[in-house]
């Protein structure tokens, strides 16, 4: 029932062209280090499905990126992300475009095996207009409403990053918030955990309400310390807002040589300086 | 008492009468104003510290993650202060990106919630520089809908020159108020479409001292209000 694996297993299980879901929230406990180690694959046409921070910045600037699918891309203190904004205006890359609730409904209706959940967010907006796929649909009932029918969100492969974790898939947060990270393991066909730290009874460690996913959402894991950098991964660490304004402020292949060409420990040993 | 201190006012006044439904805001203003309103004249207001924390006089009192935000905002028991990048004389809001969207000039920051947001409860918006940049006859991007596209309620636009609303017979945007020093002319000039001016245009209310006090000593002690105007 072990389900311990090495940073590289879960990129490998990463194909060209797949549709790969990432947890965390703009530039908050994002799953790094597996974003990092796909870089270094150098994986190909992927369609990102993510709140987007630095986790999208990264891969859209490595050329790993065919779509993101979002409600938003920022690094939180920095409000626009730079290889995000630049790879738009460049038309490098092409965007699904929605509220973010809508993503969150879309999530949550793969997650119930739903092709579709409605919502009323959309309506109206230009989200229809850059979405011409999007269909609404007609209550049944007596009220009569049009509503968006958010379509399921499916997702072949998801990356999350978690507080603590057992080595079966069970993950807890420590933090403030959970995000989506549950969601975006249900709406996926093979699931990767990473922790902060590995614990042995986690049940014990603390709260049974912070316990976010259970063994069968989850199908690797890996302990990766500061494996969120440079989000924040409450209350483990905060935000590195210096490495973020360097990463927003330097160009792409003087950050990628100084930073990324290593491996994760030459990457956390550089961070460290 | 400076433009600032007007504006936090002005903002708070938005929420006046609201209840205990959850404020919602972006940039330092309205955070200020929310945080005003709460401590006078709407102390039932939920506020949070911008993450997952509920804040009651500066003190936590509660717990509101995402999802659960989501959840008010489709309940309608929220009024959000968002941004705008584009505003037109109904509501419509853009935040998204300026230019074409399938290949924008200035990519921005998509959509976030500005469509869940306008259908489900209140929105009001603030401007930090009035200018007809802004104030647009059309928007690149409908990002937050306007009245005349089923917006549940355009309430207020705060700027740094005026206040505004949409009391008019077709829900178009009127001049509310003038900040103090600021002429019927200058706000009209700064706007990029017409806009309904009743004949007599009410100067916007100064902070009384208390408010005043509250925050100069208490809600923004370092003044980083004032950097938020230019």
């Amino acid at each position: 029932m072990d389900k311990l694996v090495g940073i590289e297993d879960p990129v490998a299980e990463v194909r060209d062209g797949m549709t790969l879901g990432i947890g965390g929230w703009g530039s908050r406990r994002k799953p790094m280090a597996l974003v990092r180690a796909l870089v270094r694959a150098g994986r190909r046409d992927l369609t990102l499905v993510s709140y987007g921070g630095p986790d999208v910045g990264i891969l859209v600037a490595a050329g790993c990126v065919r779509r993101v699918v979002t409600g938003f891309v920022s690094l939180d203190s920095i409000p626009l992300e730079p290889h995000f904004r630049r790879a738009r205006s460049a038309g490098t890359i092409q965007l699904t475009e929605y509220d973010e609730g809508m993503l969150y409904w879309g999530l949550l209706a793969a997650a119930n095996r739903l092709p579709f959940l409605p919502i009323r967010a959309g309506l109206g907006s230009d989200v229809m207009r850059v979405n011409p796929g999007l269909r609404t649909i007609r209550s049944p009932y007596a009220d009569g409403a049009e509503l968006v029918a958010m379509p399921a969100i499916h997702l072949d492969v998801a990356f999350i990053h978690l507080n603590r974790a057992d080595a079966q898939g069970n993950g807890r947060y420590l933090g403030p918030d959970p995000y989506f990270d549950d969601l975006f393991c249900l709406a996926a066909k093979r699931r990767f955990l990473t922790c902060e730290r590995l614990e042995t009874d986690l049940f014990s460690s603390g709260p049974p309400q912070t316990l976010l996913v259970n063994r069968s959402m989850v199908d690797g894991v890996t302990e990766t310390p500061n494996g969120a950098h440079f989000t924040s991964c409450a209350p483990d660490h905060g935000r590195d807002e210096t490495f973020q304004r360097e990463y927003a402020n330097t160009d792409w292949e003087t950050f990628r040589a100084r930073y990324l060409d290593g491996g994760e420990s030459d990457y956390q040993q550089a961070v460290k300086r | 008492m400076t433009r600032a201190e007007i504006c936090v006012v002005a903002c708070a006044e938005a929420w006046r009468g609201d209840g205990a439904i959850l404020a919602g805001f972006a940039g330092l203003i309205p955070q200020l104003g929310a945080r005003l309103a709460q401590r006078t004249f709407a102390p039932e207001l939920l506020v949070t510290d911008g993450e997952a924390t509920l804040l009651r006089n500066g003190e936590p009192e509660g717990w509101l993650p995402y999802r659960a935000v989501f959840a008010m905002v489709a309940a309608g028991t929220r009024h959000a202060m968002m941004g705008a990048s584009q505003l037109d004389r109904f509501g419509n809001q853009n935040i998204s990106c300026v230019g074409e969207w399938e290949r924008p000039r200035s990519q921005l920051l998509c959509v976030r919630g500005a469509p869940g947001n306008t259908v489900n409860h209140p929105v009001s918006y603030w401007i930090p520089r009035h200018s007809p940049r802004v104030f647009v006859d059309r928007v690149d991007m409908v990002s937050g809908v306007g009245h005349d596209r089923n917006a549940y309620e355009i309430r207020r636009v705060v700027t740094d020159l005026a206040v505004l609303d949409f009391a008019t017979p077709d829900r178009s945007m009127r001049l509310r108020s003038v900040h103090p020093g600021v002429r019927v002319d200058d706000v009209v000039e700064a706007t990029g479409f017409p806009l309904t001016i009743p004949r007599d245009v009410p100067r916007t209310r100064e902070p009384t001292d208390a408010e005043r006090a509250l925050i100069r000593e208490q809600l923004d002690p370092a003044g980083r209000r004032e950097r938020e105007i230019r």
